[in-house]
């Protein structure tokens, strides 16, 4: 039973891990470009879980000061996640205007195919 | 007041550089704007430098919130002297790109490429400074971003398969370093390294902070091309434009190595890394396996910046092989080569780059008999291909010299013959290239090559030059290197 209490207690950490994994893994077993990208997205939001779910404070507030309350949940988490955010997004610009581009050059984005007519240099 | 506030200048100069170039779109004003910044960089840094040596660790509350609660720039003695390396190696390499840039690039994408370098100058310069960790990501992703972009403008079609790979890759170690942080900050409440390395103690041995430990070490170690994780490295190197291949190649490396041993040594502390993980052995082998395994890869490379880009992957082995003896020698030895590797490659690299210009090839095959043609280009090739070897009265010896005598202080002389055994390997790829430029009867492609404009020559052999005056004086690079090696094992944060 305790047991039990102590892995559904960390709920968000699953969640956090099971994105982690599977962003990855897309990552590693897909061959077309996009995908890849999709699974990098998501190995970073899975971060993001992990730095907000700990912030949050049983019973705490939003951190405003205010007599009425002596608990706040920590704000910090959610600026540095804003900031990680942005980077996410210029990454995946970035990629996908990458693959655009070889898309353009190769005509496909399809990794064994460029690597298959890629063998002559 | 400018004194009070270099280290914020030394960041933000240039940011602004790179937007302004944005703006001017011209290639030549771009390049003026990124000349203007890259030579100002060297004199902050060295008044920093001065300042640091004068009144010890300077702490810089970024707008004037107090650490540990704002961000926190912090400069002591060994960031200090990154510093000045990343920023002297751009001021030397500016005046040669232009050329260079002209050249390999289209006119209305040069402007892109400065501001694409700026960014990056100031991502790496950004992680040198800074003492909070999440800010260390940040300035991680503005240089890793930038250089993707410079990689991709190589008038290869491969180079944006490279820089594709590089930004996955990339990517997966930057979100490995956000994982460790993000694991730290939970266990310890605060983001500044300083401050982090004191609430630490007494935790230092519980799960979750030897996981972030892991993950912290997988994504540095996948930025600094360690041997597993060096996939990206020789694709990237090989079809980025000349310019964005040697400063990368010189810095970019570099400064990863630097955050790795920011983390194990002021952050854990070496007792937590060495003892509670085998670290050691892990980088012992991966070190040998990278001096061995890219060694011998690049023996068989046509591409002589491909063959160039394993030799980095081989010579990030011997930095990283000074973490893992772990004695002052040694790491006096690791830390002593990453200078010394940055003054190499980058002298390696530009001398390439002028061959690219003159005969718009670096296939081994065209190179040949070149030494006719451009004999003091190839002499400046022949000598740094020399350190690379690691020949006595080159840079190379020196580095190589204290990571033996490290080693001998181990006990583990038979690292000594590994040394000097993967030297040979290094002596047989450099040998090849050299043989074929020296005493090969001319080739097609370098018949009407001469030497390249005096704007890129003198940067070359300035790079080179210091590849052999470091290589006889020592007092300066491995006594600051032993100082920050001595400070480093100490652990004081």
């Amino acid at each position: 039973m305790d047991l039990l209490y102590q892995i559904v207690a960390h709920y968000n950490h699953w969640i956090t891990i099971f994105l982690m994994v599977s962003g990855l893994y897309i990552v590693v077993s897909r061959g077309n470009m996009v995908k890849k990208l999709v699974g990098l997205g998501l190995f970073q939001t899975s971060v993001y879980l992990l730095y907000l779910t700990p912030g949050k404070i049983l019973g705490g507030t939003p951190p405003v000061l205010s007599p009425d309350f002596s608990v706040y949940s920590n704000p910090l988490p959610h600026v540095l996640i804003l900031t990680a955010i942005v980077v996410g997004v210029a990454t995946l610009a970035l990629g996908l205007a990458l693959v655009v581009r070889i898309n353009e050059e190769f005509g496909t984005i399809e990794e064994d195919e460029i690597f298959a007519g890629d063998e002559d240099e | 007041m400018i004194a009070a506030n270099l280290p914020a200048l030394q960041v933000v100069l240039p940011l602004l550089g790179a937007v302004l170039c944005a703006f001017f779109r011209r290639g030549v004003w771009a390049w003026g704007v990124a000349l203007l910044v890259s030579l100002t960089m060297p004199l902050i840094a060295a008044g920093l430098l001065v300042q640091v040596l004068e009144s010890g660790t300077i702490s810089y509350a970024l707008g004037g919130w107090k650490p540990p609660y704002g961000i926190e720039y912090r400069i002591d003695v060994a960031n200090a002297f990154l510093l000045l390396l990343v920023s002297l190696i751009g001021a030397v390499m500016m005046p040669y790109a232009r050329r260079s840039v002209e050249k390999e690039i289209a006119p209305e994408r040069q402007a892109w490429f400065y501001t694409l370098y700026l960014l990056n100058l100031c991502g790496l310069l950004g992680i040198a400074i800074t003492g909070d960790a999440f800010n260390v990501f940040v300035f991680m992703e503005i240089s890793s971003l930038a250089s993707y972009g410079l990689i991709a403008l190589g008038r290869d079609r491969r180079a944006l398969l490279a820089a594709y790979q590089y930004l996955i890759m990339g990517t997966i170690g930057a979100t490995f370093y956000v994982i460790g942080v993000g694991l730290l900050y939970s266990m310890t409440g605060t983001l500044n390294m300083a401050d982090m390395a004191s609430r630490l103690a007494g935790i230092e041995n519980s799960r979750a902070v030897l996981t972030a430990l892991a993950f912290l070490t997988v994504g540095i170690s996948l930025k600094l091309a360690l041997f597993p994780l060096h996939v990206w490295l020789p694709n990237a190197y090989a079809y980025a434009p000349s310019m964005a291949t040697a400063f990368i190649a010189a810095t970019a490396t570099k400064v990863a190595v630097y955050l790795l041993l920011r983390y194990f040594f002021t952050v854990f502390g070496a007792a937590t890394v060495y003892t509670r993980l085998p670290v050691a052995e892990i980088f012992l082998l991966l070190s040998l396996a990278a001096m061995f395994g890219a060694s011998i890869v690049a023996l068989f490379q046509d591409n002589v910046k491909r063959m160039l880009a394993y030799s980095s992957v081989a010579q990030i082995g011997y930095i990283t092989l000074g973490i893992a003896i772990a004695n002052k020698t040694g790491l006096t030895g690791g830390i002593v080569h990453l200078f010394n590797h940055a003054l190499m490659k980058g002298a390696l690299f530009m001398a390439i780059g002028a061959v690219f210009y003159r005969i718009g090839s670096v296939r081994i095959d065209d190179l040949a008999g070149l030494g006719k043609r451009m004999p003091i280009t190839m002499g400046a090739f022949t000598l740094a291909g020399l350190s690379i070897i690691g020949a006595p009265g080159t840079v190379g010896f020196v580095s190589k010299w204290y990571l033996g005598l490290g080693a001998m202080e181990n006990g583990w002389w038979w690292l000594v013959f590994l040394l000097v055994a993967s030297s040979l390997i290094s002596v047989v790829y450099i040998g090849r290239v050299v043989e074929v430029i020296w005493f090969r009867p001319l080739s097609n492609a370098a018949k009407g090559a001469k030497e390249p404009p005096l704007s890129m020559l003198i940067p070359t052999l300035l790079l080179c030059a210091a590849t052999i005056y470091f290589g006889f004086d020592t007092t300066i690079t491995a006594g600051i290197a032993g100082r920050a090696a001595e400070w480093l094992l100490a652990g004081s944060g």
